[in-house]
């Protein structure tokens, strides 16, 4: 560790938290704010917001309760999904496809369309080999627009109804996907596109270029309409890659800078999101402790992985060659990792992209060491809550504070509180189910693929690697992450089996957090007391990481003693 | 059955805007603003496209820089991407190192006697994650310099010069980390040797 990596990575946490704050109270108006861009010199926005909502039939002012509002994202998901699946399998015979790629494999299909509506992008593909310029920029890149403003829209909902009192809805579906995708994800988007073109991120129609080198053979250089979609897989914690490597590849991400813009985009509105939850709900302190507690997480992340990686394996250290970081090297393991990146903007990509949902990658993380990549391993378990996805990430935190309140209220014999609202037996049994749902449906799955031969057949790294391997596949999956152990291979039934695990993952919480804010939102708000237990304040911090290391924390404990722990110990 | 017909009307006004207007309209902004760069960052030489800056190629000859290690098949294919893959405690990644370090070793000693194991760089030995990392470090180019200078008769700090001109240092003097353009620093050098 130098400090000018370690300078890197400060500025990146300080210019998240300048530009998340601003951007989380400009997200409260906008969902809070029904005449939002409606009067004034931005009429025209919401002329064409009405526009939207005569073009689809929907009134969009007309509030719904929570099984309404799940009801339609229900339908919505499965609609766009039919649609995303047919132009997979057809895209042999549509446009936009000047390398002549034929149709995707329908396992395959139905693997990838399962990973892009939930926001997932789990890449059992090869993108720039497999994937036409129409699968992915009206596929794909859609697909992470629309799945990331569900997550936003679901999120707004809930929070919502934290807030109200004594009302039965909880917002508008079809208004909050507007708001999601015209008034946060698309300024940020063409922001976003336009910084990485001009750092050298591929944007064109033209098909792949053909190169002589200097010794005179052939190169193919695959290209197509990247930034565009680069932008927003980042933005809304999406993560599937244009190009097979991901964000490794020098033409998804050319340089220093072009990496830093990706990483920030990576946490930003995850981040936002904890201060606009704070600003709607009027408990900015709170926000700030839940950020604390997120943060902190993170910084253990960090902690863990740059020393582990500087350090390097057993193997390379045995091996002879010099890993010591120096004015002339990166030093350490840079196996699967680039130059331009070095440690330091590894660790801090492998971290940021774990903790969000978001999945996209810098560095491979099958090669990382036993230490190192046990880190994305349990960021992935905790639940996808350390900022997390956009939207999901926040609701799921939102389980996790329910079940801190809930043993803070035990320790002091009384009814636990949350901004006011009693939380009783029904918000605990959604709580319980949104938290442990989906780490009990991560180990079964890794269970019933490393007991069946079919399973053990996408192992790559024989021995406990592979268990690893597979333990981060459904990991990855379950949790709607999308980042690998990439050696794990694709076969019809891992790639059903990850659909399973994508498809549950993402609607069972997403569901339960809906159930939670239409519980809410009917309570009275209670004055707090002497013996309210304070969420604003360092003991509840405190108190909610020890809760999300003793649920998710001590269920990953065995898997990783079998993966990772055992594999640190051999040599 | 309304929340079906409104999201079949939903995703296709939604796929329009956002699949094809917003990719259209950044990908004519690209080709005015940034049309290199948008276009892959392609390598000119008379009229004939030798490579990409942003993409490692396959250099073998003596005279050349040579790349980091590829895991894509071929090595440095830009048209198929991938990570190696293999686990810190994979036997084969033991041997991988290995035998690219003594080939690096065989290469190199005649143009620098007193090289040992200990003075190879580890991106000199591992694979990048893309299989085309266009970049080696500092150090590895030093490695290679002295062979470089010989086989073209040139004198060291010429090569050393050149290395100097084509290190890509850490955008806006903060961010990533210094890296040598390998295909760049072989093009001076051809150019050097045209004269």
């Amino acid at each position: 560790m130098n400090g000018q990596g370690i300078g890197q990575i400060l500025i990146y946490v300080v210019l998240l938290i300048a530009l998340g704050y601003p951007l989380g109270v400009y997200m409260a108006r906008v969902y809070n704010d029904d005449d939002f861009a409606t009067r004034g010199r931005f009429r025209w926005l919401g002329a064409i917001e009405r526009g939207f909502f005569r073009a689809v039939r929907v009134d969009g002012f007309r509030e719904q309760t929570w099984q309404a509002y799940g009801k339609v994202t229900l339908v919505f998901s499965s609609i766009f999904a039919l649609f995303l699946y047919g132009i997979l399998r057809l895209q042999g015979h549509l446009f936009l496809n000047p390398d002549h790629l034929p149709a995707v494999a329908s396992h395959i299909a139905l693997n990838t369309t399962a990973s892009f509506i939930t926001n997932t992008n789990w890449q059992y593909y090869g993108g720039e080999y497999t994937m036409s310029y129409l699968s992915q920029m009206a596929g794909l890149a859609v697909q992470n627009f629309v799945s990331a403003a569900v997550g936003m829209a679901v999120l707004a909902a809930v929070v919502r109804g934290i807030a109200r009192r004594s009302r039965d809805e909880i917002g508008n579906f079809w208004r909050d996907l507007y708001r999601s995708l015209v008034y946060i994800l698309l300024p940020l988007a063409i922001v976003l596109g336009v910084i990485l073109m001009s750092q050298g991120v591929v944007q064109t129609f033209h098909a792949h270029a053909t190169a002589t080198t200097l010794q005179g053979a052939h190169q193919t250089i695959a290209r197509g309409p990247a930034a565009s979609q680069i932008a927003i897989k980042q933005l809304g914690t999406n993560g599937g890659g244009f190009y097979n490597s991901n964000s490794a590849v020098p033409f998804e991400n050319p340089n220093g800078l072009s990496n830093f813009f990706e990483l920030l985009a990576i946490l930003l509105i995850p981040a936002a999101q904890v201060f606009m939850f704070g600003k709607m709900v009027g408990a900015r302190r709170h926000a700030w402790m839940v950020f604390a507690a997120m943060f902190s997480i993170f910084a253990i992340g960090v902690a863990v992985n740059l020393p582990a990686e500087q350090h390097g394996s057993q193997v390379l250290r045995n091996s002879g060659v010099n890993i010591t970081q120096s004015s002339a090297q990166s030093g350490g393991n840079m196996a699967d990792k680039e130059i331009r990146f070095g440690q330091a903007n590894s660790t801090l990509w492998t971290v940021a992209t774990s903790d969000a949902s978001n999945g996209s990658v810098n560095a491979g993380f099958d090669a990382q060491t036993p230490t190192g990549g046990a880190v994305p391993l349990v960021n992935l378990f905790l639940g996808e809550v350390v900022f997390g996805g956009v939207g999901s990430g926040l609701y799921g935190m939102f389980f996790y504070i329910i079940i801190a309140v809930f043993i803070a209220g035990l320790m002091v014999g009384r009814t636990p509180e949350w901004l006011g609202k009693k939380i009783e037996a029904r918000e605990i049994k959604i709580a319980a189910l949104g938290a442990l749902f989906v780490p009990t449906m991560v180990l079964t799955l890794t269970a019933v693929a490393i007991v069946t031969h079919s399973g053990l057949a996408s192992i790559y790294n024989q021995g406990v690697h592979g268990f690893t391997e597979t333990l981060y596949a459904y990991d990855s999956q379950s949790n709607n992450n999308g980042s690998a152990f990439a050696g794990y291979g694709a076969t019809s039934f891992s790639a059903s089996l990850g659909t399973v695990a994508m498809l549950f993952g993402r609607f069972v919480p997403l569901l339960a957090a809906l159930a939670l804010g239409g519980s809410l939102a009917k309570k009275k708000i209670v004055p707090a007391s002497a013996g309210t237990f304070r969420t604003d304040g360092g003991t509840f911090v405190v108190l909610l990481v020890a809760i999300i290391a003793l649920t998710a924390g001590l269920m990953i404990l065995p898997a990783l003693t079998l993966g990772p722990i055992v594999e640190g110990l051999m040599h | 059955m309304k929340n079906v017909l409104a999201s079949i009307s939903a995703v296709v006004v939604i796929t329009a805007f956002f699949g094809f207007a917003y990719p259209a309209v950044m990908t004519g902004f690209a080709s005015v603003t940034f049309s290199n760069k948008a276009g892959g960052s392609l390598v000119d030489r008379n009229g004939e496209v030798r490579g990409s800056k942003l993409a490692a190629q396959q250099f073998t000859w003596p005279r050349y820089f040579h790349e980091r290690p590829s895991g894509t098949a071929p090595a440095y294919n830009a048209g198929a991407t991938t990570f190696l893959n293999l686990g810190p405690t994979n036997p084969d990644l033991a041997k991988l190192i290995a035998s690219n370090a003594q080939a690096i070793l065989k290469l190199e000693k005649p143009y620098n006697p007193g090289l040992t194991i200990h003075d190879i760089p580890v991106d000199a030995v591992v694979t990048s994650a893309s299989g085309i990392d266009p970049d080696i470090s500092p150090a590895n180019a030093a490695l290679q310099s002295r062979r470089v200078a010989a086989v073209r008769h040139l004198p060291l700090a010429t090569v050393q010069k050149l290395i100097k001109e084509n290190t890509d240092g850490r955008s806006l003097g903060f961010f990533g980390e210094p890296g040598v353009n390998v295909l760049e620093l072989n093009l001076a050098l051809d150019k050097l040797g045209g004269k």
